[in-house]
């Protein structure tokens, strides 16, 4: 098979690369600007003998991909800032349980109802913060449809892996674009799925887990090993605890087996030239009038370097720590009114400064107004 | 008998359970593994799904595939479990204050949809495990710790919630009623559909003391005084019927199961797309 060219929209690469990944639960509630992804989930599931529920709440769709999971099928809903909302709690219960799932949030303008169809990069500490406690998360964003479709399929497999629920953050602007896009052949995608005990192991514990990836075996419900499950603090067996030296081993172990492999799970999209006294950190859509910003400076002989983040959580400390060093400044350009910048400035060197340019009234960033902000930081 | 259950259907490693001497769940919680050992089905195909309080510990207690999810969420997990894997038997313990108050919204759903579940409901008419709150089942002028003063709420009968919701097997069970509760949780895991048991516990810690309901035999003796049969309650007037629990099954239809029709949909695309 080889790849073919078609005209898609952003949320329907969504679902299409989430089906390519082996997704065959979706559980979800209409939101805009999300809907077109449950809309496609409905009709193409059943083709792929997979299932579609639409259920009474965002609430009830994420516990709803969690018992999915949990039955040993790869599951995902998509919402938008008020539904995302909503799924908080169970994102905790996901994260601790070590159910693999995938959440798309399709960010919109928010505080509350706010701009239901602008786009929106409001939800970037949400996703890394809004349920309670100390937890592990991945969070990705796509910049493209064609990165949509991609990156869709490797939140699966991130999540699948680490058996972690993961957030892929796209944006309206992304989520509503058509592009003519080349799917990629299906032979060339790596596909990981979740690893399972080795049969005949008598020694196999639900929540003990090794080696470099320090994720659990666990496999799927019934399938002949019983075992529970809690969103209780648990030892090895998966039964409740409060003792604290095996609360420390969990809660560290979970935290542990992201940070631990921040090289695997961080990507991102570098273009720094030599003579770039600046450069502009961003991510989603907006990074595209970033590019054109930059193409704009370069016509006016500016040299303007580019550090697109593609994993957002964890955030790529090191490498920005590296960019900090290469140029004098860095522009952040995000859709909202200060996050990510603030990350930045914790990880970049002292002596290059760290300067930031958002929105907030669900207009985009236009290159126009990027470009008077660099002229205006050097 | 006892013994041989206990061996067979519980993790004896995460004994002692959490309840207090007096309560009625442990009692229930025996019944369903009475129930479950009459069925003939894989045990390993059955999962136990719960939510969060008293009731929703019993999960941690039994040797299935035990999942205690989040507070009022159960439903919606095991709803995602059945749909994903309908060979499964789901089987929900729940509480009053799990499935009425913060669960009600995916009890009525599940309900509606009538899928696969069977939802036992240990009903003790207070939260227990936060020390004696009024709940959706505490009745109207009884005490709670908040309800100081006498609780003003009309409180919920769960059977007629879940019938008037759409539930296709609805019964109501209680500790004192052993045999006649495993009976009916045995036909309520049988039924494909939407099941509901209502299973009158008793909380003698706090509803008991609260409200002057005497010790825990008080209490259990209490539902044999005034339990009618639900066959019996058909033919009795509403005055009579005041301050009765009806035991027994209370409502049975045969509407199509959900997983059963979304199974037709799928069938339309076996050997591809048509």
């Amino acid at each position: 098979m080889s790849s073919k060219r078609v005209l898609m929209q952003g949320n329907e690469a969504c679902l299409e690369g989430a089906l390519v990944a082996g997704m065959r639960f979706y559980a979800g509630y209409p939101i805009t600007p999300s809907t077109e992804i449950a809309e496609l989930a409905a009709l193409r599931l059943p083709m792929e003998q997979g299932s579609f529920i639409q259920m009474e709440d965002e609430i009830a769709s994420i516990a709803a991909i969690i018992g999915g999971s949990v039955a040993g099928v790869k599951s995902m809903t998509a919402t938008s800032g008020p539904g995302f909302s909503l799924m908080q709690e169970n994102i905790g219960y996901a994260a601790i349980t070590e159910t693999p799932c995938v959440i798309v949030n399709v960010q919109r303008g928010g505080p509350s109802t706010g701009l239901p169809t602008s786009p929106s990069q409001g939800d970037v500490m949400q996703a890394k913060w809004g349920t309670h406690g100390d937890h592990p998360i991945i969070v990705i964003s796509p910049t493209s449809v064609l990165e949509t479709y991609q990156l869709i399929i490797r939140c699966f497999n991130l999540s699948e892996k680490y058996r972690v629920p993961v957030i892929f953050l796209m944006d309206e602007s992304v989520g509503h674009m058509r592009e003519g896009i080349e799917i990629p052949d299906k032979s060339s995608i790596e596909i990981i799925d979740r690893k399972l005990p080795d049969e005949g192991d008598d020694t196999w514990l639900p929540y003990e887990a090794d080696g470099k990836e320090m994720t659990p075996a666990i496999p799927p419900f019934g399938t002949g090993r019983k075992y529970h499950i809690t969103g209780l603090i648990h030892d090895e067996h998966g039964y409740p605890t409060s003792n604290s030296e095996k609360t420390n081993k969990l809660i560290n172990r979970l935290i542990n087996k992201i940070e631990n492999n921040r090289d695997d799970i961080i990507t991102f999209e570098e273009s720094i030239p030599e003579n770039a006294k600046i450069a502009v950190v961003c991510f989603g859509g907006p990074a595209r009038s970033v590019k054109r910003a930059i193409t704009k400076a370069k016509e006016e002989n500016i040299d303007v370097g580019l550090f697109r983040l593609i994993t957002i959580w964890p955030f790529p400390e090191k490498q920005i720590a590296k960019l900090s060093e290469k140029v004098d400044h860095i522009l952040v350009a995000e859709l909202n009114n200060g996050q990510i910048v603030n990350e930045v400035k914790r990880c970049a060197r002292h002596g290059c400064s760290v300067h930031h340019i958002g929105k907030i009234d669900g207009t985009i960033l236009m290159p126009d107004e990027i470009l008077a902000k660099i002229k205006e930081v050097i | 008998m006892t013994h041989e259950i206990i061996e067979k259907y519980f993790r004896k490693d995460m004994m002692p359970h959490i309840f207090c001497p007096g309560c009625g769940h442990g009692v229930l919680m025996k019944d369903i593994a009475c129930a479950i050992d009459k069925l003939d089905v894989d045990k390993d195909k059955i999962c136990l799904v719960s939510g969060i309080g008293c009731s929703s510990r019993a999960t941690g207690y039994m040797d299935f595939n035990t999942i205690h999810t989040t507070h009022g969420r159960a439903i919606a997990v095991a709803t995602g479990i059945k749909m994903a894997n309908p060979e499964l038997m789901v089987i929900v313990i729940t509480g009053d204050g799990d499935a009425a108050a913060i669960g009600g919204n995916h009890f009525i759903h599940a309900a509606r949809r009538n899928i696969d579940l069977t939802v036992f409901v240990f009903n003790n008419n207070i939260y227990g495990m936060t020390g004696g709150q009024f709940s959706p089942t505490t009745p109207t002028d009884d005490y709670g710790t908040t309800a100081p003063y006498g609780n003003i709420d009309q409180d919920f009968d769960i059977a007629d919630l879940a019938k008037y919701s759409g539930a296709t097997f609805v019964a109501r069970g209680s500790v004192y009623h052993v045999d006649k509760t495993i009976r009916l949780m045995e036909r309520a895991m049988l039924h494909k559909g939407f099941s509901v048991v209502d299973c009158m516990s008793n909380c003698p810690t706090y509803y008991g003391r609260k409200n002057h309901k005497g010790k825990a035999p008080d209490m259990i003796r209490w539902q044999k005084d005034n339990a009618v049969d639900s066959k019996k309650a058909e033919t009795m007037t509403d005055e009579e019927l005041t301050g009765k629990i009806i035991i027994g099954e209370t409502h049975h239809d045969n509407r199509e199961e959900y997983t059963a029709k979304y199974q037709k949909i799928k069938d339309r695309f076996v050997g591809g797309i048509k």
